[in-house]
């Protein structure tokens, strides 16, 4: 197998590929959003036809196909479905240094699992079932972490 | 050959160069409804999705997961499918195979693309080999502006006959309420716009846009039940080409050549003038509107200034071309193949509104792109 290299140089361009991207976030989420940013309230929304609330909201029930136009209030309260505990080093995405735990919250009203961090408690003391409340950010922009993380209560 | 399939329900977002009231998901819902409304179904009678646009145009490319909710896909069989500008042609074919092949009877073809999430020209040029082409002769304007002046050298077409191209599909485009640019031009106005690369201007060349098409395929036995005048597929035929920008033949177009004549065989047509009442083609310059008219064997090679001249594709002429305004009105990219066939099928079911062509009963959509690629659907008003 090493033989090639004797014949063959081994040249490799290097190369970047530099594209500017912008992302509607669209009515649906703009809404959601915007209601986070200005009122630090959490919402979803419930289909028409069978009643399912989502969050985060949907333009369309993944079931019905119906648009999903009733909008509720969240109390900002869940429970935890799952999470980890994240102790690998990964600065172009991670939002914060390791370790810190995110999981799926079940929030009360909803009938969706909610993607999140989990702060204020050692990570070793988080529980499947566990009682949490969102915590909002002070300063908020209009995007995901305008949810600070969600933190135990009880 | 397959059974026979039926277009039974086209639906289109209104184009714009920034839809910004709508994420991707939401346009490809507000096409996907449309469609089911047109063909007056739910998303239950849907058997199978096929879903398409450009690689790396949002940087998002799982559409076939994160667009379910929009495409109504939950819980179906979904198929993505890329193939450059021939995309949503391409989604119509593959759409057709699936319906053909005798597995699904009611499928939904969706193509859609957010133009303004991306630096368009830069994501393009993602296509072009990285270490021989990308830099001597990538985007889509150039090889475009390429092969138009070797034409014009070849037969002594000049830039005032794209300019003709150019004020018809723009000035048809006046007709159609979903088209992203709606202006009235004159051949002075193109000849005065910006030159982008010679021969090519401004006014000349396809926008990019925001938008999304669906488009749904029926077996005989549905569509009959389903549409009182479903546009039948006479014939899908798709040619690729490319192993380098220099080997191919810039003086005709061989893929459109090729699909085309394989198409017309397979539809039983001999004079495609005489014989088609409409086309939609996939014109991304207006440039292509003229050379190109040679390889769909409208005429010999290098005539086709003549018809332009004469007006024969206007559309009070002897073969309508681009009712809705075509490519360079309206480029949702991964979409534009497929609205060439959505409009296509409306001409062939009377709902083309104040685009309308009376009485069409054999109609020609193309797609273009990849390097050089060409798709052909011939769709007819009689069962093949």
């Amino acid at each position: 197998m090493s033989d090639w290299k004797e014949e063959v140089e081994e040249v490799v361009f290097p190369g970047k590929i530099c594209v500017p991207y912008t992302w509607t976030v669209g009515s649906t989420m703009s809404k959601w959003y915007v209601l986070m940013r200005d009122e630090g309230q959490i919402w979803a929304n419930r289909c028409p036809s069978c009643g399912k609330v989502y969050i985060p909201p949907k333009a369309k029930c993944l079931e019905c196909y119906r648009d999903v136009n009733d909008w509720v209030r969240l109390p900002g309260t869940g429970t935890v479905e799952t999470f980890t505990v994240v102790h690998y080093e990964e600065p172009s995405m991670h939002p914060k240094k390791p370790p810190f735990a995110y999981g799926i919250i079940r929030m009360d009203g909803a009938d969706t699992g909610f993607v999140h961090l989990i702060d204020e408690i050692e990570p070793e003391k988080i529980k499947v079932g566990m009682r949490v409340e969102a915590v909002m950010s002070e300063e908020r922009s209009g995007n995901i972490l305008d949810i600070k993380y969600f933190r135990p209560i009880d | 050959m397959g059974r026979r399939v039926g277009i039974v329900g086209v639906g289109q977002t209104h184009h714009a160069s920034h839809r910004l009231d709508a994420s991707g998901m939401e346009l490809i819902a507000e096409a996907v409804t449309r469609a089911l409304d047109d063909a007056q179904i739910t998303r239950d009678e849907i058997d199978a999705i096929v879903i398409g646009n450009m690689d790396h145009f949002e940087n998002i490319n799982y559409v076939d997961m994160w667009a379910v909710e929009g495409l109504g896909a939950f819980m179906k069989p979904v198929f993505k499918v890329t193939t450059g500008g021939t995309t949503g042609t391409t989604i119509a074919a593959c759409a057709f195979y699936h319906v053909a092949s005798g597995l699904f009877d009611r499928v939904l073809a969706v193509g859609w693309e957010k133009n303004s999430e991306s630096d368009t020209q830069a994501a393009i040029a993602t296509c072009a080999n990285p270490v021989l082409e990308r830099d001597p002769f990538a985007g889509a304007i150039g090889p475009l502006a390429t092969e138009y002046s070797m034409y014009m050298k070849a037969y002594g077409a000049t830039e005032e006959d794209a300019a003709l191209v150019a004020v018809r599909d723009r000035n048809n485009a006046l007709n159609n309420p979903y088209a992203h640019n709606r202006m009235k031009v004159t051949v002075e106005d193109v000849m005065n716009s910006p030159m982008l690369s010679y021969p090519i201007k401004f006014l000349d060349m396809c926008p990019r846009s925001d938008g999304a098409c669906a488009v749904i395929f029926a077996s005989e036995e549905y569509a009959k039940k389903m549409c009182p005048r479903p546009a039948w597929v006479h014939a899908s035929v798709v040619r690729h080409d490319y192993t380098h920008f220099g080997d191919l033949e810039w003086q005709w177009m061989p893929t459109l050549e090729r699909a085309s004549a394989e198409a017309y065989k397979k539809a039983g047509i001999t004079n495609p003038l005489k014989e088609f009442d409409v086309a939609e083609l996939y014109l991304p310059a207006s440039t292509t509107g003229v050379k190109w008219m040679d390889s769909l064997w409208f005429c010999e090679r290098g005539e086709a200034p003549k018809l332009i001249r004469k007006g024969v594709f206007e559309m009070d002429g002897e073969l309508p071309i681009n009712p809705s305004g075509g490519v360079i009105s309206t480029n949702p990219i991964g979409a534009t193949g497929l609205i060439r066939v959505g409009e296509a099928a409306w001409q062939i079911m009377g709902k083309a509104g104040d685009r309308q062509v009376p009485n069409v009963r054999k109609a020609l959509a193309t797609g273009f792109g990849g390097c050089s690629w060409s798709d052909v659907m011939i769709l007819g008003a009689d069962l093949p």
